[in-house]
């Protein structure tokens, strides 16, 4: 690729290297939409289970192009632009709707449930004067359909026609641990849009930085909820762009000292006076205590003890993202568990105990380095690779995005 | 009369307790049991349970505000509550209440920005000899939040 502006170079092959006009840059901007969001790549656009009915849609986005998630009268989804074939105006206004037909309210264009132009207001003119000419072709105009994707639950999109399946696009290894949480079908507990003051890779890279986590976010270890052993590491797809992160308690049955809410508090330490969200419940038989994995580009699934979410990341411009949280729990779930994610969902979100800081560090970032586009952020813990490991102390996997990322914008 | 006074008096001690920094007192305006939570209009027109906070007693309430003061990292900033009247109904000797607020954000640095508006839908008993909030949902109009809410609304 070859920017306009000469001095803009990424002069290091490697992926230890990130510069900063990367966040700025409006050239890159462009770029990303034609060649992340717009190109060969999977976005999450909803849950399958927010279009229960035949007709139901969700307005959601691509990158920051819009577009309507609906089921048609077959029971598939469909994913389509949400924009006029006419005059270009957005044809669906609400989050959530419920339509046979999708009319666009500027002229009445209307649309079946799979885009096709089915009505054209006055298209025969009034008495005979004025209307369309025959040469106009319904058929040409109607809303962009794309490539969709339901997987376990999650509904992908692509502009690109020709993607490989969602399961090999996130590789054996990820598509393993997505489906470890949607292993049966889910139900939304609650949803909120978090509006950050930065460029939405600076988002991304922090959710795959599991060497920040237990540095910036201090809850846990202020409050000495302090694991007994804790195991776990990096998996990172052969792409680079799809990651796992985990934790896992391992308690030795024999050690006394333990309790069932697994906390150990030092006895002249701050402690908690209301244990209620610590005390999880192994849910997946497998000790994980916390996943967080990405899918490229921007797609986030959290498992945070009990806390279930997607995060669904869209950029607004250089040095705005909007992250569309969604909490969910497992449709069949006991009244007990539910509760459980509620007091649990203090710890997410953008007042969560664990994830308020990431709210504002990417802001930290987007601030300082408007005078130093020509440098670059380091990127070394754990080596120079984008390979699985065993620590959490790497940045691996942010790693993993920026080949995944220079690969697929070219750079 | 005397009951909307009495509740809109609870409620703008709470607020100057709020906006003047005084955290440590905030758990002291509820009962025991008192619930606070903070959701948005979309979830509750749902009926969806998870908001953006969830404080299920005093004691919640104590462990949020020792977070924000010790572990949790965020830039200096305080509020300005503007409530109107409450609408108080009354139950026997449980007053319910619904009030509108604005809350400006204002950061270290001056930058003030309206940061929510909505209603608090209260319900209020008395304790001992003060009325105190049994149950605080905050219902905030907008389904977005700037940045990342610490301190409470």
């Amino acid at each position: 690729m070859t920017l306009a502006n000469d001095e803009r170079r990424w002069a290091d092959p490697g992926l230890t290297r990130v510069p900063y006009w990367l966040y700025r840059d409006p050239e890159i901007l462009a770029r990303e939409r034609e060649r992340l969001f717009m190109g060969r790549t999977w976005n999450y656009v909803a849950l399958d289970c927010e279009l229960p009915e035949p007709g139901d849609y969700k307005t959601s986005f691509v990158g920051d192009v819009p577009v309507i998630v609906v089921r048609g009268p077959d029971g598939e989804v469909r994913v389509l632009e949400n924009r006029c074939a006419h005059r270009g105006a957005q044809v669906c206004l609400k989050r959530f709707g419920n339509a046979k037909r999708l009319t666009c309210v500027y002229h009445a264009w209307s649309y079946d449930l799979d885009g096709k132009l089915v009505g054209v207001a006055f298209r025969n003119g009034v008495r005979g004067e004025g209307g369309m000419p025959d040469s106009f072709d319904a058929a040409e105009h109607g809303l962009r359909r794309l490539n969709a994707e339901v997987y376990h639950g999650l509904v992908f999109a692509s502009f690109a026609a020709d993607m490989p399946a969602v399961e090999s696009y996130l590789g054996p290894v990820i598509a393993e641990r997505v489906k470890r949480v949607f292993n049966r079908p889910v139900k939304v507990l609650g949803q909120t849009t978090q509006e950050l003051p930065n460029n939405w890779k600076l988002y991304v890279e922090n959710v795959k930085d599991s060497y920040h986590a237990s540095i910036l976010h201090t809850f846990f270890t202020t409050f000495k909820i302090n694991r007994l052993s804790q195991s776990g590491g990096i998996l990172v797809d052969d792409s680079g762009g799809n990651h796992v992160s985990y934790s896992k308690i391992e308690v030795p049955s024999d050690d006394p000292d333990y309790d069932v809410a697994g906390l150990r508090s030092d006895q002249d330490g701050l402690r908690l006076r209301d244990t209620t969200m610590l005390a999880g419940r192994d849910e997946w038989g497998d000790g994980i205590t916390l996943q967080i994995l990405t899918v490229f580009p921007n797609f986030v699934i959290q498992q945070i003890q009990n806390s279930l979410a997607v995060r669904q990341v869209i950029p607004r411009g250089l040095d705005r993202t909007d992250v569309n949280w969604t909490l969910f729990g497992y449709a069949d779930e006991d009244e007990e568990l539910t509760r459980l994610r509620v007091t649990q969902s203090n710890l997410v979100g953008p007042a969560g105990y664990i994830s308020m800081e990431d709210g504002c560090v990417g802001g930290f970032v987007q601030r300082a380095i408007g005078g130093s586009e020509e440098l670059d952020s380091v990127v070394m813990m754990g080596g120079e690779g984008a390979e699985s490991q065993s620590t959490r102390a790497t940045e691996s996997s942010i790693r993993g995005f920026w080949k995944a990322y220079r690969a697929t914008m070219d750079l | 009369m005397d009951d909307m006074l009495a509740v809109a008096r609870l409620q703008l001690d709470y607020a100057a307790a709020v906006d003047n920094d005084a955290l440590e007192r905030w758990p002291d305006f509820f009962t025991a049991d008192g619930l606070y939570r903070i959701t948005n209009a979309a979830n509750e027109a749902r009926g969806l349970p998870i908001g953006i906070v969830h404080c299920a007693g005093q004691a919640m309430m104590h462990d949020r505000v020792l977070s924000l003061r010790e572990a949790n990292v965020y830039e200096a900033q305080r509020y300005r509550h503007l409530l109107s009247l409450p609408v108080v109904t009354r139950d026997g000797d449980t007053l319910s209440a619904t009030t509108s607020f604005h809350v400006a954000r204002i950061m270290q640095d001056g930058a003030t920005l309206l940061f929510a508006t909505g209603e608090y839908r209260d319900v209020v008993v008395r304790d001992g000899e003060a009325l105190k909030f049994r149950q605080r949902v905050v219902v905030l109009d907008s389904e977005r939040i700037d940045t990342l809410l610490a301190i409470p609304i």
